[in-house]
C-alpha cells in the first residue's frame, strides 16, 4: 500500500475547507490545507463577515435618526464611511487570523500557494512542493459570476469584492441582482446615504423567497427611498462624463438611470475550471462536481463540497458538508447529505429576513396539502414597545401530517428568531410544540408562538 | 398491600397485548426484573419483566387471553391476601373479559392502584423507551405503525420521518409468502372443525394480511421464469460439505445467497426499493429468507451477504431460523430485506410466484430440484437436476429487460458456481 504525507490534503481554506480540515484532525486524521490567498475564503475576508460589519454600522446611522426623536440632536455630517470599511477589514483580519490559530491548533498544516490537483492523491503547489494524500478535498468556493456588456473593472463596474472593498461610497448606485447580496449592499449603501437603485430580472425581489415575507421588505426599502425595479433588465451601460448612463428594459418599455457605479451582483460561479479536474478524470456538471450522499466523486478518494457543488451556495452549507465529508473519510457513518428544507437563509438588512423550507409559492406548485399562520410582529408587545412593528412570521404546516414545512421571517432579529422554528424543524416537532411552549414575555419570539398557535387555530394575541 | 400487575404498553401504539404463556404460577415469589409472562402483540413475542415485587397471588388473564394496556393480568402481594376484588373487577364487562374499555383500575378503591398505573410508563424493566420524534409518532399513529419495531436513524437512535417513510413498505413482520424446507406445519393443517368456526385474528396474522396486501397492491408485480440446471451447483455444495466435515454443513439456501448476492452486485438495481419520490438503491444485499413458523411466517434477514463467506451466511442463517421457528426474532432482524428468498422446493413443489417483500423490489421463488431428461447437443437426451426460479419485480423499480438479465447472471452462476468462486469469498 503507497505511503501518503497525509490522510487528507483540502484545496481551499475556507469555512468548508478549513472546517473539514479540523474535523478531520479531530477524528485522528493528519490534515492539510492549501490556500492561494488568505485563510478563512470569501465568507471571511470578502463576504458575509466584512459585510455584516458594515450592516451593523448601517444599522448605528438608521438609529441615530431615531435619537432624534427623542429630541438629541445627532451630527452626522462628519460620518466617514472609510472608518466604517476600516472596522469591516479589521473584523475580516481578526478573524482570517483566528482560522490561522484554529489550525495550527488541530496540527493542520497550512500551505500558501495556488494548489493544482495532478493525480487522485496528489495536490501540486505553484512554485513548491506536491502534497500527497489518501483523500483530496476540493474545497475551491466561488467567485462572483459576470454578466455580458458588464464585465467587472472594479471601479465603475463593481462586483460584490470590489464593492467590499471600496473605501468611498458612490454618490448614486446602480444595483444588477435582486438577491441576497445586492439586497444588502443596497441596505447598506441606503444607510450610508447614497441613492440606490435595485435592479431585479424576476418579478420579485429575493426570488426565492416567500412572497409575502418579501412584500414587507420591499415595502420598507421603498418607503427608505430605494428605488426598487423588479421584472427588470439591465441591457448596458454608457459613459456619460464621469457618471454612468444605465439603460433599463422593464415591463413598462425602455429606461435609463444615471449612477456612478454599477454594482453587479447577479449570483456565484464555482471555482472548478483551472485546478486540475481533468487530470483525475473529472467532469464539471454546468461548473459543478457531481458528489454522492458524503461529497464522493467519483474518483474514490477525492471529495467535494461548498459552493462547488450543487447545493446552495452559503458558508454554513460548506461547513455542514466538510464535516460529513471529513467523518466518512474517517469511517464514520455521518447522517448523509443534508436536508435541503432545513437549511436556513438568512438575509441581513432591514427588516430582516431569514427562511427555510417549502414557499407557499413552491409548496402549491409541489401540491402539497397546507395550512398557513401568518402572524404580523405587531401581536407582540414588545415589536410596539422597541418600534420594530414591521415585520411577520409565517409558518406553513402539511394539512394531513402537521410537519413544518417552512417558515419565513421578516423582521427586526428575524435572522435568530427563525432558528427556533429550524430547531423544531429539524427535531420534527410540531406546531402544537412550539405552540405550547412558555415564551418569555415581553420577546419577539412571542411572535413566532403566535404563529404556531394560529396554524393550529388558537392564536391569543391576533 | 395486594396490587395489580399491569398489561405494559410495548409501544406507544399498542393497544392490547396477548398472554402467550405464563412463566410463574400463583403461588410463585417475584422479585423485580423476573420474566413472569410472555405477550404478543401485533406481531412479535415480547418478555414481560416484573416491576412488581412479592407473591404472584393470582392471573388475572390466563394464557391466550388479551388485555388492553393498563388493564390488570394478575395480582400480586403479600401470601394470604384476598384478592376476591380483582377478581370481580377483572370479570365485570362479561363480553370482553380482560380488555376492558377502562384503562386501569384508578380512583374509587383507593390510591395505590392508581399509582401502579402510573408505572405503566416502564421503568427500568425489560421494556424499553421508544425513542420517536413527535412528527414520526403522530405519522405512526396514523398509519397504525408500531414505533418499537422501526430501527431509528435520528440522533440517539430516534425514531424519525424518513425511518417510517422506509417502514411504510416495510412489512414490520417480514411477512412472506413462502415456506422453508422442514418447516412446521401452519396451523391450518389440523382437522377440519366440525362445524364453521370463527378464528380470531391474531397480530401478527393481522400484519401479515395487511403487509402483503400493501405490497401485492401497490406495487405492480410481473414474473420471470427460468430453469436451471443444479448439477454443478450440488456438486460444489457437496464437495464444500465433504471439506467441511464435522464442522457445517452448507444448505441449499445460503449457498443460494450467496451466490444471489453476487448476481445482485452486477445487477444493483435489483438490490433497490420504490420510496414514492425515489430510488433507493442499497449498498448492501441483506437477503431475506421466508421461514414458515407454527402460526405464519417471517423473514429473518442475514446482512451484507456480498461481503460475507459462505460459511459465515450459513451460521447465522441456522441462527436466525432458530429463533425465528421459536418466535424470538428481534425486529431488527426481520426487517428490511433488500432482496428475499423463498424456497418450497421441500414441499414438492416445482414452482411459484411470490409476493415482493418490501423495501426489497424483487423476491425469488425456488421450486424443488428434480431430475429431467434433457436435450444436450446433438439432441442426445441426458437426465439433469433441473431446478425453476421465478423472480418477482416491482415494475416501478426494475424493468422486464433488467430483471431478465439479472435472472440470466443468476442462472449461468449457479450452474457454473467455480466461475463464481473466484469473487465470492468462500
Amino acid at each position: 500500500m503507497a505511503s501518503f504525507d497525509y490522510d487528507l490534503v483540502v484545496l481551499g481554506a475556507g469555512p468548508g475547507g478549513y472546517v473539514a480540515a479540523i474535523r478531520a484532525a479531530q477524528l485522528g486524521l493528519k490534515a492539510a490545507v492549501v490556500e492561494k490567498d488568505r485563510p478563512g475564503g470569501v465568507c471571511l475576508n470578502i463576504g458575509c463577515i466584512p459585510s455584516k460589519a458594515l450592516i451593523h454600522d448601517a444599522e448605528l446611522v438608521r438609529s441615530a435618526a431615531e435619537l432624534g426623536e427623542l429630541g438629541a440632536k445627532v451630527d452626522l455630517s462628519s460620518l466617514d464611511y472609510a472608518k466604517a470599511y476600516a472596522r469591516s477589514r479589521k473584523a475580516a483580519d481578526t478573524l482570517s487570523k483566528g482560522v490561522v490559530y484554529l489550525l495550527k491548533k488541530n496540527k493542520i498544516e497550512l500551505v500558501v500557494g495556488e494548489g493544482t490537483i495532478r493525480s487522485p492523491h496528489e495536490i501540486a503547489v505553484k512554485g513548491g512542493r506536491t502534497l500527497t494524500g489518501k483523500n483530496l478535498l476540493i474545497a475551491t468556493g466561488s467567485r462572483p459570476r459576470a454578466i455580458p456588456g458588464f464585465e467587472f473593472d472594479e471601479k465603475t463596474i463593481l462586483s460584490s469584492n470590489g464593492a467590499l472593498l471600496l473605501q468611498k461610497l458612490p454618490r448614486r448606485v446602480g444595483i444588477l441582482g435582486g438577491g441576497a447580496i445586492g439586497v444588502e449592499f443596497a441596505h447598506v449603501m441606503n444607510a450610508f446615504g447614497v441613492e440606490v437603485h435595485l435592479v431585479e430580472m424576476l418579478e420579485q425581489l429575493l426570488p426565492l423567497e416567500d412572497a409575502e415575507a418579501v412584500e414587507v421588505l420591499a415595502r420598507s426599502f421603498k418607503k427608505r427611498g430605494i428605488a426598487l425595479y423588479t421584472g427588470t433588465k439591465a441591457s448596458g451601460y454608457t459613459r456619460s462624463g464621469s457618471a454612468l448612463k444605465l439603460a433599463l428594459e422593464g415591463k413598462e418599455g425602455g429606461k435609463e438611470l444615471e449612477v456612478d457605479q454599477i454594482l453587479v451582483v447577479v449570483g456565484r460561479a464555482p471555482n472548478t475550471e483551472g485546478i486540475g479536474l481533468e487530470s483525475i478524470g473529472l467532469e464539471a456538471e454546468r461548473g459543478f462536481i457531481p458528489v454522492g450522499d458524503y461529497g464522493q466523486t467519483a474518483v474514490a478518494g477525492v471529495y467535494a463540497i461548498g459552493d462547488v457543488v450543487a447545493t446552495p451556495m452559503l458558508a454554513h452549507v460548506a461547513s455542514k458538508e466538510g464535516e460529513i465529508a471529513a467523518e466518512h473519510m474517517a469511517g464514520r457513518k455521518p447522517r448523509p447529505r443534508l436536508d435541503l428544507n432545513a437549511i436556513p437563509g438568512a438575509v441581513y438588512c432591514e427588516p430582516q429576513l431569514a427562511s427555510f423550507g417549502y414557499t407557499e409559492k413552491k409548496a402549491r406548485e409541489a401540491g402539497l396539502a397546507f395550512e398557513k399562520g401568518v402572524m404580523p410582529y405587531r401581536a407582540a408587545g414588545k415589536s410596539v414597545a422597541v418600534g420594530k412593528t414591521e415585520g411577520l412570521v409565517k409558518i406553513l404546516v402539511d394539512k394531513e401530517t402537521r410537519e413544518i414545512l417552512g417558515a419565513h421571517v421578516v423582521g427586526a432579529e428575524a435572522t435568530e428568531l427563525v432558528h427556533e422554528l429550524l430547531l423544531a424543524k429539524s427535531a420534527e416537532l410540531l406546531p402544537e410544540d412550539v405552540a405550547t411552549m412558555i415564551h418569555a414575555h415581553p420577546t419577539l419570539s412571542e411572535a413566532v408562538m403566535e404563529a404556531a398557535r394560529l396554524v393550529e387555530g388558537w392564536a391569543i394575541a391576533i | 398491600m395486594a396490587e395489580p400487575v399491569l398489561m405494559l404498553a410495548l409501544s406507544p401504539t399498542m393497544e392490547e397485548g396477548t398472554i402467550t404463556r405464563w412463566h410463574k404460577k400463583e403461588g410463585d415469589a417475584i422479585a423485580q426484573g423476573d420474566l413472569i409472562c410472555e405477550v404478543e402483540t401485533d406481531k412479535a413475542a415480547m418478555e414481560y419483566e416484573s416491576v412488581n415485587q412479592g407473591t404472584l397471588l393470582a392471573i388475572l388473564v390466563p394464557a391466550g387471553g388479551r388485555a388492553a394496556v393498563g388493564a390488570p393480568i394478575a395480582v400480586v402481594g403479600k401470601p394470604g391476601e384476598d384478592v376476591g376484588a380483582f377478581r370481580a373487577r377483572a370479570q365485570e364487562p362479561a363480553a370482553a373479559p380482560a380488555a376492558s374499555a377502562a384503562p386501569a383500575p384508578t380512583g374509587p378503591k383507593g390510591a395505590t392502584p392508581a399509582v401502579r398505573a402510573g408505572a405503566v410508563s416502564p421503568p427500568s424493566s425489560g421494556l424499553r423507551r421508544i425513542k420517536a420524534s413527535p412528527l414520526a409518532r403522530r405519522l405512526a399513529r396514523e398509519r397504525r405503525l408500531d414505533l418499537g419495531r422501526i430501527a431509528g436513524s435520528g440522533p440517539g437512535g430516534r425514531v424519525v420521518k424518513q425511518d417510517l417513510t422506509a417502514a411504510r413498505t416495510l412489512p414490520s413482520g417480514g411477512v412472506k409468502p413462502g415456506l422453508l424446507p422442514g418447516a412446521v406445519a401452519p396451523k391450518g393443517a389440523t382437522a377440519p372443525p366440525a362445524q364453521d368456526q370463527r378464528i380470531p385474528l391474531s397480530g401478527k396474522r393481522k400484519v401479515i394480511a395487511q403487509r402483503l396486501a400493501e405490497s401485492k397492491f401497490s406495487a405492480p408485480h410481473y414474473y420471470l421464469k427460468i430453469d436451471v440446471d443444479a448439477g454443478r451447483f450440488l456438486e460444489a455444495r457437496e464437495r464444500l460439505n465433504a471439506r467441511l466435515g464435522e464442522e457445517a454443513r452448507i444448505s441449499v439456501n445460503a449457498l443460494l445467497l450467496k451466490i444471489a448476492a453476487e448476481a445482485l452486485k452486477r445487477h444493483p438495481i435489483v438490490n433497490s426499493g420504490w420510496r414514492g419520490d425515489h430510488i433507493l438503491a442499497y449498498a448492501r444485499a441483506d437477503i431475506g429468507l421466508a421461514v414458515a413458523q407454527e402460526d405464519g411466517l417471517i423473514t429473518p434477514v442475514v446482512r451484507d451477504c456480498g461481503a460475507k463467506g459462505v460459511l459465515a451466511i450459513e451460521r447465522e442463517l441456522g441462527e436466525l431460523i432458530a429463533r425465528a421457528r421459536v418466535n424470538r426474532l428481534k425486529p431488527e432482524e426481520y426487517t428490511g430485506a433488500t432482496f428475499t428468498i423463498t424456497n418450497l422446493g421441500s414441499y414438492g413443489i416445482l414452482e411459484f410466484t411470490a409476493i415482493i417483500n418490501p423495501p426489497g423490489s424483487a423476491i425469488l421463488a425456488v421450486g424443488r430440484i428434480r431430475r429431467v431428461p434433457v436435450a444436450e447437443e446433438g439432441d442426445r437426451l441426458a437426465v439433469r437436476p433441473q431446478m425453476i426460479l421465478t423472480l418477482s419485480c416491482d415494475h416501478r423499480v426494475v424493468d422486464g429487460a433488467v430483471g431478465a438479465a439479472f435472472l440470466k447472471d443468476l442462472k449461468a452462476l449457479i450452474e457454473d458456481p467455480v466461475d463464481a468462486l473466484y469473487t465470492l469469498n468462500l
